[in-house]
């Protein structure tokens, strides 16, 4: 049998209770005493605190800002060198088939830039950086030494704020180097849920100090994968693998938001990054199929798999649900998936097949819960 | 009380036996969101599926434990699925059967050959 990798904070979810389950190589907690139902609410109603230390953090520096952006540039079809020191943006690896190899993020940290890409990918997101960017001159160092906590929910900064005022002045999507209990801590805003919240970098030793003073606030509770998965599921964030993959592109998914116009056709840094003759045609001209919100109209949830159907009876398939569930703040079955474009628009009709019946899908606006992000 | 390797309960009542999930089964499946019970009067076997219950986590099957007729389904379950993870030996059973042969109960678990099974 594998062995599984633990994060610094396993003591930890041992001592809050926690079921633990293998994800991704790594030996993690899918809930607490709570249950998923109830971390979901929480998070939603006050605060949350994830342990996503299994997730890979890089740093790029070794050549000058303007050259790692440039060199960033050719494996992600975003404008990194307009990125703005103490800023963060969402990321794409693409590969020459046009399809999604990972998504990450890509924080202007001044003389370095900061990645934190997908724990299952991390192994290939590296050797991918490695075998692209070595040999522009920038070092690849991932690093091993820090863990990643996520605190999400409409009371995170009134928490974070009592162990340092500072992050009360960060925005959505804001980096910065801040004290926490004396360690020092890369925070940013943003998260993985559709609330407001910070992700937060700390060194391992001081990983599970911070997570116990969290946890002592009587807004906080410990959160599992279990409810991180529900939480952005109704936030309409894709989960890689599932969501998107290595078949999927940027436009089929409705990530054209993530491509900046300076990287589209007619833009000043046009192209040049893997993919880009069929990404940035698909962009101009619409793709094939497109990732669509899908709202089942009885109470039976669909999950990843569920077929899609134009008819109740008859006829080819549509496509099929990547995510789905029961979405515990709408207290509806959710789910999204891909159909055919001419099916794509919200309040088309689709049928879902579940257990040889096809039950009636609504095509749905995402995301199914309003966002609080803090701009 | 008798008791499945399914983790269902088996009571009877005059001349039917009411069927619900344990309470070690509602607590592996964490908060159920979702149950389909069958029609009243169907006739089933034993090992057929009988209600779809899906949980946050997945979806899972409950056989009907003997041959008989479905008699009366909970429908206060269906309409308020979280009932399961309440009370699931009271209030939360699922369906009554009839059955032609009572003695068929004997080939199932007491409560403490269940607890020696659930470990």
């Amino acid at each position: 049998m594998e062995t599984l990798d633990r994060t610094p904070l396993h003591g930890l979810h041992l001592d809050l209770g926690a079921k633990m389950v293998g994800f991704a190589g790594y030996d993690m907690p899918v809930q607490y005493r709570l249950g998923v139902l109830k971390e979901h609410l929480h998070t939603r109603a006050a605060a949350g605190l994830f342990d996503v230390s299994h997730m890979g953090q890089v740093i790029l520096d070794g050549a000058a800002p303007e050259q790692l952006a440039l060199a960033l540039e050719t494996l992600v079809p975003v404008d990194v060198a307009g990125l703005k020191e103490g800023r963060q943006r969402y990321a794409l690896f693409t590969n020459d088939a046009g399809g999604i190899e990972d998504d990450l993020m890509i924080a202007n940290r001044g003389d370095h830039l900061f990645l934190v890409v997908n724990a299952a990918c991390k192994g290939a997101d590296i050797a991918r950086l490695r075998a692209g960017l070595e040999p522009q001159g920038v070092t690849v160092r991932p690093l091993t030494d820090r863990a990643l906590l996520a605190l999400q929910g409409p009371e995170a900064e009134a928490v974070l704020a009592r162990l340092n005022p500072a992050v009360r002045d960060m925005r959505f999507m804001d980096v910065a180097t801040v004290d926490l209990l004396g360690a020092e801590c890369w925070i940013s805003r943003s998260g993985y849920t559709g609330e407001d919240g910070f992700e937060i970098s700390v060194p391992e030793a001081a990983a599970a100090d911070l997570a116990r003073a969290l946890l002592k606030a009587p807004e906080v509770e410990p959160i599992g994968l279990g409810a991180r998965d529900s939480l952005r599921l109704e936030a309409g964030l894709c989960l890689y693998g599932h969501d998107i993959d290595s078949t999927t592109s940027p436009a089929e998914a409705g990530l054209g938001w993530a491509i900046q116009k300076l990287r589209r056709a007619g833009g000043a840094r046009e192209g040049g990054f893997p993919g880009a003759d069929r990404i940035l045609t698909e962009l101009a001209q619409g793709a094939q199929r497109r990732r669509v919100g899908l709202r089942p109209e009885g109470r039976a949830p669909m999950r990843e798999g569920v077929t899609l159907y134009a008819e109740a009876e008859g006829g080819a398939a549509l496509g099929q649900v990547t995510s789905g569930g029961f979405g515990p703040s709408t207290g509806t079955p959710i789910a999204m998936g891909y159909v055919d474009a001419a099916y794509s628009t919200p309040g088309t009709m689709v049928y879902g097949e579940l257990r040889g019946k096809r039950l009636p899908v609504e095509v749905v606006v995402m995301p199914f819960v309003t966002q609080t992000y803090k701009r | 009380m008798k008791f499945t390797e399914e983790h269902e309960w088996l009571r009877v009542e005059g001349d039917v036996v009411v069927v619900g999930i344990t309470s070690h089964a509602a607590e592996q499946l964490g908060d159920v969101v979702f149950v389909e019970l069958p029609e009243e009067g169907t006739t089933v076997s034993k090992d057929d599926e009988v209600v779809v219950i899906e949980s946050v986590k997945a979806a899972s099957d409950i056989l009907a434990p003997l041959d008989g007729e479905i008699v009366e389904v909970n429908t206060a379950i269906a309409d308020n699925p979280g009932k399961v993870n309440d009370d699931p030996e009271g209030d939360a059973w699922f369906f009554k059967m009839k059955i032609e042969d009572m003695s068929d109960l004997d080939d199932y678990m007491d409560e403490a050959e269940y607890k020696d099974f659930i470990g």
